[in-house]
């Protein structure tokens, strides 16, 4: 009976997010194209910051997704842990490359708009590197999904892993606060200066919004090709113990 | 239960004294790195006094990574891991027998043999002790928070590198508090107790958690 | 859009970047859906698929 739950969950998720995909990747790219016609062709250049104020729209988006998604991933790792829901871990593992690129590109586009308004590519600043750690901690769970081949015990031990990064990523963004108030005098640059306008915000929120969507449609796909992958693996490991049944039963004939 | 744990913890310190034990091993690493450093940055004794505390804490980290991954793969291939799930004794109180054991073969001798090593990289005779001090209750952080790693890859024929990936990022707030108090003692505007306390306090944490993670790592597994 | 000062290279860059990055994900995500797409109707298709069903229930 409990086979057949386990079964039937990932069926239902198929059959749904097959329903689902077209419309929020719909929205998404709705959102996308208006959001980046405001951000480029409406929004007016900041008076400080002047037109690199264009990355902004893609910096800060990219820097609430891959936090998103590591919260999202703590969660599924609970489910994992203490529900044991089937799902969970499917979700997990799908979440941790995409948490990954997000982070990569807040960094990326992080590093461009710094040379031009800092002067340098990267600084040791508390929130740089904490998101620095937070790209590490991604690419540590995807290396672990690797080395382990059994997909149920890979995601055990990865929930494990989540759910301890998740304790201590506060704890390295606290650490690192203080460790740059230590070393760098009260210079450091800040980022928030004007409030935001609201001919920018709203370029940005929609885009925020979009890129949310696009991750989630991504999310989904590549949901569905783990559990594809599942079915496939354990068809083979059946349709191998079948063959080496026969051949067991045709041995002494 | 006590004698379990003492039994656990005295198998190990004894399999840890043995030829390959790995204890010896991590400190001729730990001298090693420390020789290597200068050879990089060039004979310079101000510098090398300035980053004295940062080379031997990275030392360390380095010197306490080496063996971990052989934590509990070795108890896995010949399933001596399998008799202590077995026993009366709760997993947590296996898991923290071995990381004590550990910490008393890698983490104390790096941490005794650091003022020693402090000599090469010309540190202030007024900043040895503290630096020992800081290692003394920083390391078994390092050894809790890689017991929690070993147990994840307890299973892997071929996990070696996975581990170091693992460990080192969660590893930063220690490293920095482990040296920030290492530089209040040579000097600063900041009072040696404060980064020394929190230290403290991150270790504590680190056995917990690194011990509770490790169980039911272990327990996923088997 | 049509003077983007000073700074255009790094505001191309930082596009291009988010162009590669998400245009990568993208591209392995959906090439992975459909490798085990494949897979999974190549299997059902030699039967593989429904015999295992029935004995798992």
């Amino acid at each position: 009976m409990a086979s057949l739950i386990d079964l039937a969950n990932p069926t239902r998720f198929m059959r749904y997010s097959a329903v689902l995909l077209p419309w929020v990747a719909g929205i998404a790219g709705v959102l996308l194209v208006v959001g980046f016609y405001l951000a480029w062709f409406v929004a007016p250049a900041d008076y400080q910051q002047g037109e690199t104020i264009r990355i902004m729209f893609v910096h800060v988006p990219a820097a609430w997704l891959a936090m998103m998604f590591y919260t999202m991933m703590t969660l599924s790792a609970l489910g994992t842990l203490v529900w044991r829901h089937p799902l969970a871990d499917v979700a997990q593992k799908a979440a941790a490359p995409i948490g990954a690129a997000f982070a990569l590109i807040c960094l990326l586009t992080g590093a461009f708009w710094g040379k031009p308004m800092w002067g340098t590519y990267w600084v040791w600043d508390a929130r740089l590197t904490s998101m620095l750690v937070l790209l590490l901690i991604y690419l540590g769970i995807m290396a672990l999904w690797r080395t382990l081949d059994e997909p149920s015990q890979a995601g055990r031990a990865v929930a494990i892993l989540t759910l301890v990064g998740f304790v201590n990523v506060p704890i390295i963004k606290f650490s690192v606060d203080w460790w740059n108030t230590l070393h760098q005098p009260a210079s450091v640059l800040r980022l928030d200066g004007p409030t935001i306008h609201a001919s920018m915000l709203w370029p940005l929120l929609i885009l925020a919004v979009g890129f949310t969507g696009l991750a989630l449609v991504l999310h989904l796909v590549a949901m569905r090709a783990e559990i594809m992958r599942r079915r496939v693996r354990t068809l083979t490991i059946l349709e191998a113990e079948r063959l080496d049944r026969l051949s067991a039963e045709s041995a002494p004939a | 239960m006590t004698r379990a744990f003492l039994a656990i913890l005295k198998r190990d310190l004894a399999l840890a004294s043995r030829a390959g034990g790995g204890g010896e091993l991590a400190l001729v690493f730990f001298l090693t790195i420390v020789v290597l450093v200068p050879f990089a940055l060039g004979p310079d004794l101000n510098l090398l006094s300035r980053i004295g505390p940062a080379i031997l804490w990275l030392g360390a980290l380095l010197s306490m990574l080496i063996g971990l991954d052989r934590l509990f793969q070795g108890d896995e291939e010949d399933g001596s891991l399998d008799l202590i799930r077995a026993s009366v004794l709760p997993l947590e109180l296996a898991v923290l027998a071995k990381g004590l054991a550990h910490w008393l073969t890698t983490g104390l001798p790096l941490a005794l043999a650091a003022p020693l090593l402090g000599l090469l990289v010309a540190l202030p005779g007024e900043a040895m002790l503290p630096v020992a001090a800081t290692l003394l209750v920083g390391t078994p952080a390092l050894s809790f928070i890689g017991a929690g790693a070993a147990a994840l890859t307890a299973g892997l024929r071929r996990g070696g590198l996975i581990l170091p990936v693992l460990v080192a990022p969660l590893t930063v707030p220690v490293l920095i508090f482990g040296v920030s108090a290492s530089n209040a003692a040579l000097g600063g505007t900041i009072p040696f107790a404060t980064p020394f306390l929190i230290l403290c306090a991150l270790s504590l944490a680190a056995i917990v958690v690194g011990t509770l993670a490790a169980a039911a790592a272990l327990r996923q597994s088997g | 859009m049509s003077d983007l000062g000073p700074h255009a290279g790094f505001i191309l860059a930082s596009y291009a970047a988010v162009t590669v990055v998400l245009g990568g994900l993208i591209l392995s995500i959906l090439l992975d859906h459909r490798a085990q797409t494949r897979a999974l109707a190549e299997l059902e298709q030699r039967g593989i698929g429904r015999r295992s069903d029935r004995s798992r229930s």
